[in-house]
C-alpha cells in the first residue's frame, strides 16, 4: 500500500472511523464469539440446581458487598494452589452466577472451596467480627448483615428475572421462596451461601466423569 | 473578511475544573481504602466505609470520573486546535459536560450503598449504565462533527487515538453491560459464569486499552510535541504504532484468566498477543521521548515537560512489566498477589496520572487566558509530591506481591505447602502501611495542582479573558504535507 491510499484515510475522518472500527473489533469476533458459542453449549450437568432461595439471597449480598474485591472463587490448575484449597475449578459450576464471582485479587484466601471448611457458627462469629477468630485478619467486620431480614417478595422477582434468563426454577420454587426465608438474616443467607460453595455448585464426581470423557472425544 | 471565530473553551475550562476535583475525591477514597486495609477497624461498622465498597468508588471516582473529565476536556481542546476550527455543536458539549458529571456523581453515590453490578470496572447499575451509554454517543458526535468540519485536511494523529479511544469504549461498554432489571437499584447480567468472565475481562482489560491507553496517547501525542516545541519524533511511526496498538489490543484480554476454567487455546492467543502488543507499546513511548530530542533542557526547567517525560518512561516500564505478566509462568506468581495492584498503580499515577497532570498544566494557561500557570514552584513541588508517592506505593505493592507469590507456592521437602494464607497476609502488611503513605504524598501533590489552578484561573472567574480567535489556515495548496523522502 503505497503512502497515497494510506492518505485517503488520513484526509477522510468517515473512512478512519470505519477503518478503526473494522480493527478493533478482529479480535473480539477472533476470541469472544468461538467462547461464546462454546460456552452457550456449556449446560450445567443435571444433578446440578439453581441456587436455592436461600443461597440466592446470600450470594446476592456477598455481590452486593463486593466481596470479589478481596476473594477469588477460582482455584487455578496450578499444583499449589489444588494443596491449598481442593480441586480445581471447572466452567460448568459457575454456570448458574451471574455475574461471575471469579475475582482477581487475594487479600483474603479463595473461597470457591470453603463450603463444610469451618462451622456455621465459625463463619457467623468471623462476618460478625473477622478479628474474633483470626486476630491477624484485616478484613472488615459486617455485622449490619446481622440486622436486615432476607426479603422474600423481593426474592421473588430476582428469580423471576433468573428464570427468564435460562434458570430453570419452577413456579412452586417462586412461590415458596417467601416462607424459605421467612425470619432469615442476610447473614443467614450469606453464610448459607459460603457453606454450599465447592458443595452444591460442584457436578458430582459421576457426572463429571462422564463430561470429561465427552470433553475428551471431542478435542 | 469573514467574523471572526473562536474556539469555544467554555466547555473545554469546565473539564478542567470537574477533573481536579474529581481527581482530589477520587483519590482521597483510594488513600482512606487503603488505610482501611493496614488498619481494617477503620470502617468503624459503617457499610458505606467499608473497603469492599468504597473500592468502586475508588476505581470509577479515579478512571471515569478524574481520567474521563480530563479525556473529554482535552479532547474538545485538541480537536479545535489541530483542526483549526471551532467545537461543533457547543449546545451538546456543554450536555456532555453536564451529562458526564451527572454519570459521576450517582454512580458515586449508589455504589457505597451496595448497589452494584460487581463487575469489575464497570460496577454502575443498569440505569447509569444506559446514562453513560447516552452521554458517550453525545460526546462522539461532538468530536466527530467537530472533526468533519476542520479546515486543516490531514486528521493529526492525537484525533485518531481520541476517536479509537471514543469508538472502542463505546463498543465495549454497551456489550459488557447487557443486563436485566429486577428493580431500580438491581439486576442481573444476561451472561453467566465463563461466559460472563470473558466478557468482562474482554471490557476490562480494552478498558485500560482504549481509556487509559489510546485516549491518553492521545493527550501525548498533541500536548508533547507542543510543550517541547518540536515537531513529531516521526508521523509515519506513529501510524504503524496506531493500527498495531488497537488492533493487538483487543486480542489480549485473556490473559487476565490464565489458569482458569477458560479454554486453553485462547489464554495461549491471549498470552502471545500480549507479547506482541510491547511493539507498538514501546514505539509510542520511544516517539513521545524521542520528540524531546533538541528541548532536552525543558525538563529542568518546565515541571509540566518533567511530568511528560516520566510519565513516557513509567508507560514504557508499565507496558513491559504487562507483557510480562502476561507470560504464563510469570503469571502464576503474580497473579491474584498486589504484584497486580502495583503494575496497574505504576501504570495510572505514573503514566495516566503524570501525563494527564502534564497536558492539564500545558493547557490551562492558555483555556485561562493567561501566559503561564501561577505557580512554576508549586508545579515543582507537586511533581515531586507525586512521583515520591508513587515509588513508594509501586515498590510496597512490588515487594508485597512477590512475597505472596512465593509464600503461596512455596513447599518443604515433603512436598506439603509451608505457609498458611495468614502468614503471608501478615508479611504484606508493613507494605501496606507504606502504600498509604504514598498515597497521602500524591493526594497533597493533588491540592497543590488545584490551588494552583484556582489561582491561574482567577481572570476566567471574573469572565475578563477574551476567547483565543481561530486561525484560518491557508489556501489548500500551500497546507499540504512535505513531500516524503524517497528513502523514507
Amino acid at each position: 500500500m503505497a503512502y497515497r491510499h494510506f492518505e485517503f484515510i488520513e484526509k477522510h475522518s468517515w473512512a478512519l472511523g470505519i477503518a478503526t472500527a473494522v480493527m478493533v473489533s478482529l479480535g473480539g469476533l477472533a476470541e469472544i464469539t468461538p467462547l461464546f458459542v462454546e460456552a452457550n453449549k456449556l449446560q450445567p450437568t443435571a444433578d446440578m440446581k439453581p441456587y436455592d432461595p436461600l443461597r440466592l439471597a446470600g450470594r446476592d449480598v456477598y455481590v452486593r458487598e463486593g466481596c470479589y474485591l478481596c476473594h477469588t472463587q477460582m482455584v487455578r490448575t496450578l499444583r499449589f494452589e489444588t494443596q491449598r484449597y481442593g480441586a480445581y475449578s471447572t466452567a460448568s459450576e459457575s454456570a448458574y452466577d451471574r455475574p461471575h464471582q471469579w475475582g482477581s485479587k487475594r487479600t483474603g484466601p479463595d473461597l470457591a472451596r470453603v463450603g463444610g471448611k469451618y462451622s456455621d457458627d465459625w463463619q457467623r462469629v468471623h462476618l460478625m467480627d473477622p478479628r474474633e477468630v483470626v486476630p491477624e485478619s484485616n478484613m472488615p467486620s459486617y455485622r449490619w448483615l446481622s440486622l436486615a431480614l432476607v426479603d422474600g417478595q423481593d426474592l421473588q422477582a430476582r428469580m423471576r428475572v433468573l428464570r427468564k434468563l435460562g434458570d430453570p426454577y419452577t413456579d412452586e420454587d417462586i412461590k415458596n421462596a417467601p416462607k424459605v426465608v421467612a425470619g432469615r438474616t442476610e447473614l443467614d443467607a450469606l453464610v448459607a451461601y459460603l457453606q454450599g460453595l465447592g458443595v452444591d455448585n460442584v457436578p458430582k464426581p459421576a457426572a463429571a466423569a462422564s463430561a470429561a470423557a465427552d470433553a475428551g472425544g471431542k478435542s | 473578511m469573514a467574523p471572526i471565530e473562536t474556539y469555544n473553551d467554555k466547555v473545554v475550562r469546565l473539564f478542567l475544573f470537574a477533573s481536579a476535583v474529581w481527581g482530589i475525591i477520587g483519590m482521597l477514597i483510594g488513600m482512606y481504602a487503603a488505610a482501611e486495609l493496614a488498619w481494617p477497624a477503620l470502617n468503624l461498622g459503617v457499610p458505606y466505609l467499608t473497603f469492599s465498597r468504597l473500592r468502586p468508588d475508588h476505581t470509577f471516582g479515579v478512571i471515569f470520573a478524574f481520567g474521563g473529565s480530563a479525556l473529554m476536556g482535552t479532547c474538545y481542546y485538541v480537536v479545535q486546535r489541530t483542526g483549526h476550527t471551532r467545537l461543533a455543536l457547543p449546545h451538546l458539549a456543554e450536555a456532555t459536560f453536564w451529562g458526564w458529571q451527572l454519570v459521576c456523581v450517582l454512580a458515586m453515590a449508589t455504589m457505597p450503598f451496595g448497589i452494584t453490578q460487581s463487575k469489575e470496572y464497570a460496577e454502575p447499575e443498569w440505569f447509569i449504565d444506559i446514562l453513560i451509554a447516552i452521554v458517550w454517543v453525545g460526546f462522539g458526535t461532538v468530536f466527530f462533527a467537530t472533526l468533519a468540519r476542520r479546515r486543516i485536511r490531514h486528521i493529526y494523529v492525537a484525533n485518531w487515538y481520541y476517536g479509537a479511544f471514543i469508538i472502542a469504549v463505546g463498543l465495549l461498554h454497551i456489550v459488557n453491560n447487557v443486563a436485566v432489571p429486577v428493580s431500580l437499584f438491581k439486576s442481573y447480567p444476561v451472561y453467566s459464569g465463563a461466559v460472563d468472565a470473558m466478557v468482562q475481562w474482554w471490557y476490562g482489560h480494552n478498558a485500560v486499552a482504549f481509556f487509559l491507553t489510546a485516549g491518553f496517547l492521545g493527550m501525548m501525542y498533541y500536548f508533547v510535541p507542543r510543550q517541547a516545541q518540536q515537531p513529531l519524533w516521526s508521523y509515519r511511526f506513529s501510524i504503524v504504532n496506531f493500527w498495531a496498538l488497537i488492533s493487538v489490543y483487543m486480542w489480549a484480554g485473556s490473559h487476565h484468566l490464565l489458569y482458569t476454567a477458560l479454554p486453553d487455546w485462547v489464554q495461549s492467543v491471549g498470552m502471545a498477543f500480549s507479547l506482541v502488543l510491547l511493539m507498538p507499546s514501546w514505539g509510542s513511548a520511544a516517539n513521545g521521548l524521542f520528540t524531546f530530542n533538541g528541548s532536552w533542557h525543558k525538563v529542568k526547567t518546565d515541571p509540566a515537560a518533567k511530568f511528560m517525560v516520566i510519565a513516557l518512561v513509567f508507560y514504557a516500564a508499565s507496558t513491559f512489566e504487562g507483557s510480562m505478566m502476561a507470560i504464563k509462568t510469570v503469571n502464576s506468581l503474580s497473579h491474584y498477589t498486589d504484584w497486580t495492584v502495583a503494575h496497574v498503580h505504576s501504570g495510572s499515577l505514573g503514566w495516566v496520572a503524570m501525563i494527564t497532570i502534564g497536558s492539564l498544566y500545558a493547557m490551562a494557561p492558555r483555556a485561562l487566558g493567561r501566559p503561564a500557570m501561577h505557580s512554576i514552584k508549586g508545579m515543582e513541588w507537586h511533581f515531586w509530591l507525586h512521583f515520591i508517592g508513587t515509588l513508594c506505593y509501586i515498590v510496597a505493592m512490588w515487594i508485597a506481591g512477590v512475597t505472596e507469590g512465593m509464600m503461596w507456592r512455596a513447599t518443604g521437602v515433603d512436598g506439603a505447602l509451608l505457609y498458611s494464607f495468614l502468614d503471608s497476609l501478615i508479611a504484606a502488611h508493613p507494605w501496606y502501611i507504606l502504600r498509604w503513605f504514598g498515597g497521602v504524598l500524591i493526594w497533597l501533590g493533588m491540592w497543590v495542582m488545584a490551588w494552583n489552578l484556582w489561582v491561574t484561573a482567577a481572570d476566567a472567574r471574573q469572565t475578563i479573558i477574551s476567547p483565543v480567535p481561530v486561525p484560518i489556515p491557508e489556501p489548500e495548496p500551500l497546507q499540504m504535507p512535505r513531500p516524503l523522502p524517497a528513502h523514507g
